[in-house]
């Protein structure tokens, strides 16, 4: 049957999302693109200043530092998350025994609050008080006290939060593979290593994908753990660029110059998923499974 | 769908979106029935589980009493609160009597001219003026003004000790700087951490900085930072405390771990309870927290308590304090309860049934001649220490976090943090907040 204009649902539909997408997303971005170019402590009405908050930001060392931190966390905390939730991900879309209650475990950080993770990364590592200092080894190690280590400990949890997830992605991925690949590859004598290597991976390639675009554009904007675990510390060896936004807008009250910090976020989100999609050929929506 | 209808149907949806967010911005924050004549005047003060139901039964027994309008209590938690005031005051949601710490946290709000001069309430009302401490009035008072009344207890920053570390140690409770060098090589030499600071929160860093300089420089010093004097943060003072400071953090004084020890979860606090540092510099709210978290340490006697130790050819009294000088209620002056919100003022604050439940509740309110009852009350020497060092004191500095501008004080904390880990130097400390 041919498909007739009516059969198609009405412009209206998009009503509620573009309404949604309006004035969550399109509406504070123009107001924050505004903001940047003022300059407003709270009080009264923010008065234009020209380009000064973004000249400032050029000049401001400390904002720079951030930015490479950001970086640094991105592509840390990509190379610890992605090899291991792909890992346990194939394995949980599998059948072995045990599987089920073993995810479960797996699982279990996606249960809980960024709050209650942060906190409890905190009590365990505490250098007083903490668990990891009844631990052979690891006893005199100050993991949220050393500017150097600190880095280390901060992408060990946020992976920790954040692989259940992208497991998740993988496993549902992972089960997507047609049955019949993995037969005719056994026929073929592809044992499971070259399995995983030229039926699993290429197959998952767009899920590595939007699992990537997930972590770095995350890692743009994530900042709670890091506020509560480090709130930036010890000095600044934690701050990323977001929380450099946060502190200098709600702790220094200085709206401007923060916006100013808030569009270079924006712009540094946008332009790495968009960067990612294309340069990868996601948005070509093109099907891996034909004539399957 | 064809692009002609898309661009319809997408700026109509735009209409909608333009339309909600005006209704929305209208319609915006602040408890209902804010301000407006005859309405019932709001007064905004922090969130506290203890001195809440105070203020509430205060304000209730003025609304019985009075014929001059009714008030309400509205609280906050304190990030909210800060920023909720800023936005608020200036518009119609303002609140008529709001609570703030006084020094240049109330400053900021003076010279935006949100706030109503109090001068006038207290030269009519001597006995007013007369009823509250001195020293701590003058927290509110800014050229020559008063903009607010004190409406909650002191909370002066003092030196807390682990009587029993001291004693296996020999060490006596240091009353000079010098003093207190030694106390720190003694007990550094017998393994115990001398003191205990949570180094990840950079406001308990802050409470060293300000005595070394107010003992060094006295007043003036920080009056002139506050007021933004040019060169101001140049004094010779502020780098010989900071050179001081360094050399105290350099002989091993806050051990190695200070900088992920924490103050909310209890850290410091426990590690002088336990034993494993000797000293620890808090506000006076700490002989609370020690009494709830660790009682069998205070009940043994073992918490002591003094005031900072003199540096030897200062400027500063050793009788000044630094600290919360109290909470301050004022006035806005956009308010239209202003007769009730001033008969409130200078009735409620000093009657003798809100004064006792402060007491009661652990406060120690800064009016004049309660000693006795403070004496009185199950903490009544430690009540009373505070009481008469407040009271002695030739000066009480407002914490620096509060007195200066927000954009500043963030500033400096940061700067603070980077300086206790070593990565800045006291002459890159001063060098950067000149530029600030």
């Amino acid at each position: 049957m041919a498909v007739t204009r009516q059969d198609r649902p009405s412009g209206w539909y998009l009503a509620p999302a573009i309404t949604f997408f309006g004035a969550f997303a399109v509406l504070p971005m123009v107001l924050v693109v505004y903001l940047s170019f003022t300059s407003w402590n709270g009080f009264g009405f923010p008065a234009l200043s020209g380009a000064e908050n973004w000249t400032r930001l050029i000049e401001d060392g400390r904002a720079w530092d951030s930015l490479w931190l950001t970086l640094l966390f991105m592509v840390l905390t990509w190379l610890v998350q992605t090899p291991i939730a792909m890992l346990i991900g194939v394995w949980a879309a599998g059948r072995q025994r045990n599987r089920a209650v073993l995810s479960s475990f797996f699982f279990l950080p996606l249960l809980l609050s960024t709050a209650a993770i942060a906190l409890l990364w905190a009590a365990v590592l505490d250098p007083n008080f903490g668990a990891t200092q009844a631990l052979p080894f690891l006893g005199g190690v100050n993991f949220l006290g050393d500017t150097e280590l600190v880095v280390y400990t901060v992408v060990w949890v946020i992976s920790w939060q954040y692989i259940p997830f992208h497991t998740l992605l993988y496993q549902a991925a992972a089960r997507q593979v047609p049955q019949s690949l993995y037969e005719a590859a056994t026929l073929d004598g592809a044992g499971r290593y070259r399995q995983f290597f030229t039926i699993t991976l290429p197959l998952l390639k767009y899920t590595v994908i939007t699992s990537t675009v997930l972590m770095l554009v995350g890692s743009v904007t994530t900042f709670d753990t890091i506020l509560i675990l480090t709130g930036g510390g010890p000095g600044t060896a934690t701050r990323i660029l977001p929380l450099h936004m946060y502190i200098t807008g709600f702790s220094g009250f200085e709206f401007g110059y923060a916006s100013a910090i808030a569009v270079l976020l924006l712009l540094l989100g946008a332009g790495l998923s968009l960067a990612v999609t294309s340069a990868t050929g996601f948005r070509k929506m093109q099907s891996q499974q034909e004539g399957m | 769908m064809s692009l002609r209808r898309l661009t319809r149907v997408t700026t109509q949806a735009g209409a909608l979106v333009l339309a909600g967010a005006l209704v929305a911005a209208c319609g915006s924050s602040g408890p209902a029935g804010g301000g407006g004549e005859g309405g019932t005047g709001q007064v905004w003060a922090l969130e506290d589980a203890a001195l809440n139901p105070i203020e509430e039964a205060s304000i209730d027994r003025f609304n019985e009493g009075s014929d001059s309008g009714e008030l309400e209590l509205a609280t906050f938690g304190n990030d909210p609160y800060k920023q909720r005031l800023r936005v608020a005051l200036g518009s119609p949601n303002a609140p008529d009597l709001f609570f703030n710490w006084g020094g240049g946290n109330l400053k900021e709000y003076v010279d935006a001219g949100q706030v109503e001069d109090l001068t006038g309430l207290l030269d009519e009302n001597p006995e007013l003026r007369d009823a509250f401490l001195p020293s701590v009035l003058a927290g509110a008072e800014l050229d020559g003004k008063n903009y607010g009344l004190p409406m909650r207890g002191m909370q002066p920053v003092m030196l807390f000790y682990n009587q029993a570390v001291l004693e296996s140690a020999g060490v006596e409770v240091p009353q000079t700087w010098d003093e207190l060098l030694t106390a720190v090589d003694t007990l550094s030499a017998a393994g115990v951490t001398p003191v205990a600071l949570a180094g990840t929160q950079a406001w308990t860093e802050l409470m060293w900085i300000e005595y070394i300089l107010d003992r060094v420089g006295g007043p003036e010093v920080f009056q002139a930072i506050r007021d933004g004097e040019p060169g101001a943060w140049e004094d010779p003072a502020v780098l010989e405390s900071l050179e001081m400071l360094r050399e105290l953090i350099d002989r091993g004084a806050f051990g190695d771990d200070f900088a992920s020890v924490g103050y909310d979860v209890g850290g410091a606090s426990t590690i002088l309870a336990q034993g494993d540092a000797a000293f620890h510099l808090m506000g006076s709210w700490e002989y609370t927290n020690q009494l709830n978290d660790s009682p069998e340490f205070v009940e043994a006697g073992d918490l002591g308590w003094t005031t900072f130790p003199a540096i030897e050819g200062g400027a500063g009294d050793p009788s000044n304090l630094v600290g919360n000088v109290s909470n301050f209620y004022s006035l806005t002056s956009s308010s239209e309860n202003k007769e009730a919100a001033r008969e409130y003022l200078s009735t409620a604050l000093t009657d003798d049934q809100y004064i006792s439940d402060l007491i009661e509740a652990g406060d120690v309110p800064p009016v004049q001649g309660i000693r006795d009852q403070l004496a009185e009350t199950e903490n009544g020497d430690y009540a009373t220490f505070i009481y008469d060092a407040t009271a002695d004191a030739e000066n009480f500095q407002l914490s620096w976090d509060q007195d200066l501008p927000a954009d500043e004080a963030t500033e400096m904390l940061t700067q603070l943090e980077q300086f206790f880990l070593g990565n800045q130097t006291p002459q890159g400390f001063v060098e950067a907040m000149s530029g600030v």
